[in-house]
Protein backbone atom coordinates (compact mmCIF):
# COMPACT_ATOMS: atom_id res chain seq x y z
CA UNK A 1 0.00 0.00 0.00
CA UNK A 2 2.46 2.17 0.77
CA UNK A 3 4.60 1.43 -2.52
CA UNK A 4 1.65 2.50 -4.60
CA UNK A 5 1.13 5.62 -2.76
CA UNK A 6 4.89 6.36 -2.89
CA UNK A 7 4.66 5.39 -6.89
CA UNK A 8 1.79 7.46 -7.57
CA UNK A 9 3.24 10.62 -5.64
CA UNK A 10 6.22 10.61 -8.06
CA UNK A 11 4.70 9.75 -11.03
CA UNK A 12 2.06 12.48 -10.33
CA UNK A 13 5.14 14.77 -9.07
CA UNK A 14 6.70 14.66 -12.37
CA UNK A 15 3.68 15.16 -14.41
CA UNK A 16 2.96 18.03 -12.64
CA UNK A 17 6.67 19.49 -13.30
CA UNK A 18 6.33 18.76 -16.90
CA UNK A 19 3.28 20.51 -17.06
CA UNK A 20 4.29 23.56 -15.66
CA UNK A 21 7.07 23.46 -18.03
CA UNK A 22 4.97 22.89 -21.38
CA UNK A 23 1.83 24.51 -20.98
CA UNK A 24 1.47 27.84 -23.50
CA UNK A 25 -0.02 29.56 -20.85
CA UNK A 26 1.53 31.70 -17.95
CA UNK A 27 -1.15 31.73 -15.67
CA UNK A 28 -1.95 27.51 -15.87
CA UNK A 29 1.51 27.20 -15.31
CA UNK A 30 1.14 28.64 -12.30
CA UNK A 31 -1.66 26.93 -10.97
CA UNK A 32 0.61 23.49 -11.99
CA UNK A 33 3.26 25.25 -9.81
CA UNK A 34 0.68 25.28 -7.01
CA UNK A 35 0.02 21.71 -7.18
CA UNK A 36 3.30 20.54 -7.49
CA UNK A 37 4.42 22.02 -4.49
CA UNK A 38 1.43 20.40 -2.69
CA UNK A 39 2.63 17.15 -4.26
CA UNK A 40 5.99 17.88 -2.95
CA UNK A 41 5.11 19.01 0.36
CA UNK A 42 3.10 15.33 0.94
CA UNK A 43 6.71 13.67 -0.19
CA UNK A 44 8.79 16.01 2.39
CA UNK A 45 6.03 14.88 4.97
CA UNK A 46 6.64 11.16 4.12
CA UNK A 47 10.29 12.03 3.96
CA UNK A 48 9.58 12.73 7.91
CA UNK A 49 10.36 16.31 7.04
CA UNK A 50 7.23 17.69 8.72
CA UNK A 51 8.67 21.30 9.29
CA UNK A 52 9.45 21.54 5.82
CA UNK A 53 6.20 20.25 4.44
CA UNK A 54 4.80 22.84 6.49
CA UNK A 55 6.53 25.51 4.97
CA UNK A 56 6.36 24.05 1.26
CA UNK A 57 2.10 23.93 1.94
CA UNK A 58 1.92 27.10 2.88
CA UNK A 59 4.61 29.47 1.01
CA UNK A 60 4.35 27.34 -2.29
CA UNK A 61 1.29 26.11 -2.85
CA UNK A 62 -0.33 29.15 -0.79
CA UNK A 63 1.57 32.43 -0.79
CA UNK A 64 4.21 32.12 -4.20
CA UNK A 65 0.52 31.27 -5.97
CA UNK A 66 -0.80 34.04 -4.95
CA UNK A 67 1.83 36.15 -5.77
CA UNK A 68 1.79 34.86 -9.11
CA UNK A 69 -1.05 35.29 -10.18
CA UNK A 70 -1.45 38.57 -8.96
CA UNK A 71 1.44 39.71 -10.71
CA UNK A 72 0.20 37.99 -13.93
CA UNK A 73 -3.20 39.82 -13.54
CA UNK A 74 -1.56 43.01 -13.63
CA UNK A 75 0.22 42.58 -17.02
CA UNK A 76 -1.37 42.56 -20.62
CA UNK A 77 -2.80 39.46 -21.45
CA UNK A 78 -0.52 39.09 -24.49
CA UNK A 79 2.08 38.67 -22.54
CA UNK A 80 1.07 35.63 -20.32
CA UNK A 81 1.38 33.45 -23.39
CA UNK A 82 4.09 31.63 -24.05
CA UNK A 83 6.04 31.49 -27.76
CA UNK A 84 8.55 28.38 -27.42
CA UNK A 85 11.01 27.43 -29.85
CA UNK A 86 12.35 24.12 -30.29
CA UNK A 87 15.29 23.12 -28.22
CA UNK A 88 18.78 22.86 -30.03
CA UNK A 89 19.92 19.41 -30.39
CA UNK A 90 22.65 19.53 -28.55
CA UNK A 91 20.42 19.79 -25.11
CA UNK A 92 18.03 16.88 -26.72
CA UNK A 93 21.35 14.82 -26.92
CA UNK A 94 23.19 16.03 -23.71
CA UNK A 95 20.49 16.07 -21.14
CA UNK A 96 19.86 12.70 -21.08
CA UNK A 97 23.33 11.53 -20.46
CA UNK A 98 23.17 14.35 -18.07
CA UNK A 99 20.51 12.89 -16.03
CA UNK A 100 22.11 9.36 -16.54
CA UNK A 101 25.36 10.44 -14.84
CA UNK A 102 22.97 12.09 -12.22
CA UNK A 103 21.35 8.35 -11.48
CA UNK A 104 25.00 6.85 -11.53
CA UNK A 105 26.05 8.83 -9.12
CA UNK A 106 23.58 8.99 -6.88
CA UNK A 107 24.16 5.15 -5.86
CA UNK A 108 27.00 6.74 -3.87
CA UNK A 109 24.78 8.05 -1.19
CA UNK A 110 24.56 6.81 1.79
CA UNK A 111 20.60 4.92 2.52
CA UNK A 112 17.93 6.98 3.71
CA UNK A 113 17.95 7.23 7.57
CA UNK A 114 21.53 5.59 7.36
CA UNK A 115 22.65 6.42 11.27
CA UNK A 116 26.46 5.93 9.87
CA UNK A 117 26.04 8.61 7.33
CA UNK A 118 28.28 11.90 7.40
CA UNK A 119 25.32 14.23 8.08
CA UNK A 120 23.88 11.81 11.06
CA UNK A 121 27.40 11.85 12.72
CA UNK A 122 28.68 15.34 12.38
CA UNK A 123 26.99 18.03 14.83
CA UNK A 124 23.29 16.57 14.42
CA UNK A 125 23.41 13.68 17.47
CA UNK A 126 24.71 16.67 19.91
CA UNK A 127 21.57 18.79 18.76
CA UNK A 128 19.63 15.60 19.02
CA UNK A 129 20.94 14.96 23.01
CA UNK A 130 20.91 18.34 24.36
CA UNK A 131 18.42 20.63 23.07
CA UNK A 132 15.62 19.67 25.22
CA UNK A 133 17.74 20.02 28.12
CA UNK A 134 19.41 23.03 26.77
CA UNK A 135 16.35 24.84 25.81
CA UNK A 136 13.22 23.02 27.23
CA UNK A 137 12.39 22.99 23.33
CA UNK A 138 10.83 19.42 22.61
CA UNK A 139 10.99 20.38 18.72
CA UNK A 140 14.33 20.33 17.75
CA UNK A 141 14.00 21.82 14.49
CA UNK A 142 12.91 24.65 16.44
CA UNK A 143 15.42 24.80 18.69
CA UNK A 144 18.19 24.64 15.90
CA UNK A 145 16.24 26.82 14.07
CA UNK A 146 15.58 29.46 16.51
CA UNK A 147 18.94 28.93 19.27
CA UNK A 148 21.61 27.14 17.64
CA UNK A 149 21.40 29.01 14.09
CA UNK A 150 19.47 32.10 15.52
CA UNK A 151 21.79 34.00 13.43
CA UNK A 152 21.37 32.66 10.22
CA UNK A 153 17.66 33.34 10.99
CA UNK A 154 18.21 36.79 11.84
CA UNK A 155 19.57 37.57 7.89
CA UNK A 156 17.00 35.42 6.64
CA UNK A 157 14.18 37.54 8.19
CA UNK A 158 16.37 40.61 7.06
CA UNK A 159 16.11 38.93 3.76
CA UNK A 160 12.55 39.07 3.68
CA UNK A 161 12.00 42.34 5.06
CA UNK A 162 14.36 43.64 2.11
CA UNK A 163 12.01 41.97 -0.25
CA UNK A 164 9.40 43.99 1.02
CA UNK A 165 10.69 47.08 0.64
CA UNK A 166 12.05 46.46 -2.54
CA UNK A 167 8.71 45.53 -3.89
CA UNK A 168 7.04 48.91 -2.24
CA UNK A 169 10.14 50.72 -3.44
CA UNK A 170 9.58 49.53 -7.08
CA UNK A 171 5.67 49.69 -7.66
CA UNK A 172 4.44 52.03 -5.38
CA UNK A 173 6.70 54.57 -7.37
CA UNK A 174 3.96 55.75 -9.36
CA UNK A 175 1.38 56.73 -6.42
CA UNK A 176 1.52 59.93 -5.06
CA UNK B 1 -6.32 46.84 -8.80
CA UNK B 2 -7.67 44.26 -6.80
CA UNK B 3 -11.50 44.40 -6.83
CA UNK B 4 -13.95 43.60 -4.03
CA UNK B 5 -15.57 39.78 -4.86
CA UNK B 6 -19.53 40.08 -5.33
CA UNK B 7 -20.16 36.55 -4.95
CA UNK B 8 -22.19 35.78 -1.60
CA UNK B 9 -20.78 32.39 -1.26
CA UNK B 10 -17.07 33.26 -1.36
CA UNK B 11 -17.63 36.59 1.19
CA UNK B 12 -20.08 33.98 3.52
CA UNK B 13 -17.08 31.71 3.55
CA UNK B 14 -14.69 34.06 4.10
CA UNK B 15 -15.92 35.34 6.71
CA UNK B 16 -15.98 31.96 8.28
CA UNK B 17 -12.59 31.23 6.79
CA UNK B 18 -10.21 33.97 8.10
CA UNK B 19 -10.73 33.94 11.83
CA UNK B 20 -10.35 30.46 11.79
CA UNK B 21 -6.89 30.44 9.74
CA UNK B 22 -5.75 33.39 12.57
CA UNK B 23 -6.42 31.28 14.96
CA UNK B 24 -4.96 28.11 13.75
CA UNK B 25 -1.59 30.79 12.78
CA UNK B 26 -1.11 31.95 16.22
CA UNK B 27 -1.79 27.98 17.49
CA UNK B 28 0.97 26.81 15.11
CA UNK B 29 2.82 30.56 15.90
CA UNK B 30 2.88 29.39 19.83
CA UNK B 31 2.86 25.45 19.25
CA UNK B 32 6.18 25.34 17.59
CA UNK B 33 8.14 24.54 20.37
CA UNK B 34 6.39 21.35 20.36
CA UNK B 35 5.24 20.34 17.37
CA UNK B 36 5.49 21.45 14.17
CA UNK B 37 5.71 25.16 13.00
CA UNK B 38 7.13 27.92 13.98
CA UNK B 39 7.34 31.96 13.57
CA UNK B 40 8.14 31.50 10.11
CA UNK B 41 4.90 29.06 9.44
CA UNK B 42 2.64 31.34 11.68
CA UNK B 43 3.59 34.55 10.04
CA UNK B 44 2.87 33.20 6.60
CA UNK B 45 -0.85 31.89 7.25
CA UNK B 46 -1.42 35.13 9.80
CA UNK B 47 -0.41 37.29 6.60
CA UNK B 48 -2.44 34.57 4.01
CA UNK B 49 -5.36 35.39 6.13
CA UNK B 50 -5.61 39.07 5.86
CA UNK B 51 -4.84 38.38 2.20
CA UNK B 52 -7.89 36.37 1.60
CA UNK B 53 -9.97 39.38 3.24
CA UNK B 54 -8.08 41.74 1.07
CA UNK B 55 -8.44 39.67 -2.30
CA UNK B 56 -12.37 39.31 -1.25
CA UNK B 57 -13.58 42.30 0.16
CA UNK B 58 -11.21 44.62 -1.73
CA UNK B 59 -8.14 46.72 -0.58
CA UNK B 60 -10.41 49.38 0.98
CA UNK B 61 -13.24 47.92 2.35
CA UNK B 62 -13.81 47.88 6.40
CA UNK B 63 -12.61 44.48 7.08
CA UNK B 64 -9.08 45.00 5.76
CA UNK B 65 -8.39 48.32 7.97
CA UNK B 66 -6.17 45.72 9.89
CA UNK B 67 -3.90 44.85 6.39
CA UNK B 68 -3.96 48.85 6.03
CA UNK B 69 -2.55 49.56 9.67
CA UNK B 70 -0.11 46.65 9.50
CA UNK B 71 1.95 47.74 6.96
CA UNK B 72 2.99 51.02 8.66
CA UNK B 73 4.72 48.45 10.78
CA UNK B 74 7.30 46.66 8.27
CA UNK B 75 10.20 46.41 10.36
CA UNK B 76 9.36 45.48 13.90
CA UNK B 77 9.07 42.30 13.64
CA UNK B 78 13.16 42.30 12.55
CA UNK B 79 13.45 44.97 15.44
CA UNK B 80 11.94 42.30 18.17
CA UNK B 81 14.48 39.97 16.97
CA UNK B 82 17.34 41.78 17.12
CA UNK B 83 16.30 43.80 20.08
CA UNK B 84 16.12 40.15 21.73
CA UNK B 85 19.99 39.51 20.60
CA UNK B 86 20.87 42.94 21.89
CA UNK B 87 19.40 41.94 25.25
CA UNK B 88 21.63 39.64 25.39
CA UNK B 89 24.61 41.62 25.09
CA UNK B 90 23.03 43.77 27.70
CA UNK B 91 22.99 40.44 29.68
CA UNK B 92 26.52 40.00 29.63
CA UNK B 93 26.88 37.30 26.65
CA UNK B 94 27.11 36.69 23.53
CA UNK B 95 24.60 38.28 20.51
CA UNK B 96 21.63 36.16 20.74
CA UNK B 97 22.74 33.68 23.42
CA UNK B 98 19.32 33.68 24.97
CA UNK B 99 20.76 32.01 28.69
CA UNK B 100 21.85 36.09 29.09
CA UNK B 101 18.44 37.37 28.79
CA UNK B 102 17.29 38.82 32.11
CA UNK B 103 14.00 38.64 32.91
CA UNK B 104 13.74 38.47 36.82
CA UNK B 105 11.34 35.44 37.64
CA UNK B 106 13.30 32.91 35.68
CA UNK B 107 16.01 30.84 37.23
CA UNK B 108 17.06 28.30 34.84
CA UNK B 109 19.32 28.78 31.48
CA UNK B 110 16.84 26.24 29.96
CA UNK B 111 13.93 28.62 30.51
CA UNK B 112 15.32 31.73 29.12
CA UNK B 113 16.59 30.08 25.75
CA UNK B 114 12.98 29.03 25.79
CA UNK B 115 11.37 32.59 26.43
CA UNK B 116 13.97 33.71 23.78
CA UNK B 117 12.97 31.33 21.11
CA UNK B 118 9.59 32.58 21.75
CA UNK B 119 10.22 35.95 21.98
CA UNK B 120 11.51 35.74 18.69
CA UNK B 121 9.47 33.59 16.78
CA UNK B 122 7.08 36.42 17.38
CA UNK B 123 8.95 38.78 15.64
CA UNK B 124 9.93 36.23 12.76
CA UNK B 125 6.39 35.65 12.24
CA UNK B 126 5.30 39.46 12.52
CA UNK B 127 8.23 40.50 9.99
CA UNK B 128 6.65 37.82 7.71
CA UNK B 129 3.06 38.61 8.17
CA UNK B 130 3.64 42.16 7.23
CA UNK B 131 5.97 41.50 4.27
CA UNK B 132 3.48 39.44 2.28
CA UNK B 133 0.81 42.01 3.21
CA UNK B 134 3.32 45.03 2.11
CA UNK B 135 4.07 42.48 -1.27
CA UNK B 136 0.51 41.88 -1.81
CA UNK B 137 -1.19 45.58 -1.56
CA UNK B 138 2.42 46.47 -3.48
CA UNK B 139 1.29 44.22 -6.74
CA UNK B 140 -2.44 45.27 -6.33
CA UNK B 141 -1.48 48.86 -7.56
CA UNK B 142 0.56 47.46 -10.75
CA UNK B 143 -2.18 47.90 -13.21
CA UNK B 144 -3.69 51.37 -11.08
CA UNK B 145 -0.95 53.17 -12.30
CA UNK B 146 -1.21 52.55 -16.35
CA UNK B 147 -4.62 52.91 -16.01
CA UNK B 148 -4.35 56.49 -15.09
CA UNK B 149 -1.42 56.85 -17.63
CA UNK B 150 -4.15 55.50 -20.45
Amino acid sequence: MTLFFNVTLLVLLIMTAAGAILVKDLISSVLILGSYSFLLALAWAWLGAVDVAFVEAVVGSGLATVFFLLTLFGIAPKDTRIRRPAPPMIALLGLPLLGLLLLYAAEDFPRFGNPESRASVHVSPEYLKNSLKETDTPNVVTAVLMDYRAFDTLIETAVIFTAGIACALLLRRNRQ
Amino acid sequence: MIHAHDSAIVRTMSRLLIPLIQLFALYVLFFGQYGPGGGFVGGVMLGASLILGILVFGPEASPCRLAQKVIHGDGIGLMIFAVVGGLCLIGGGEFLNYANLEIPWVESDSRRRYLGILLTQIGVAIDIAVTAISIVLSLSLIDDSEESHA
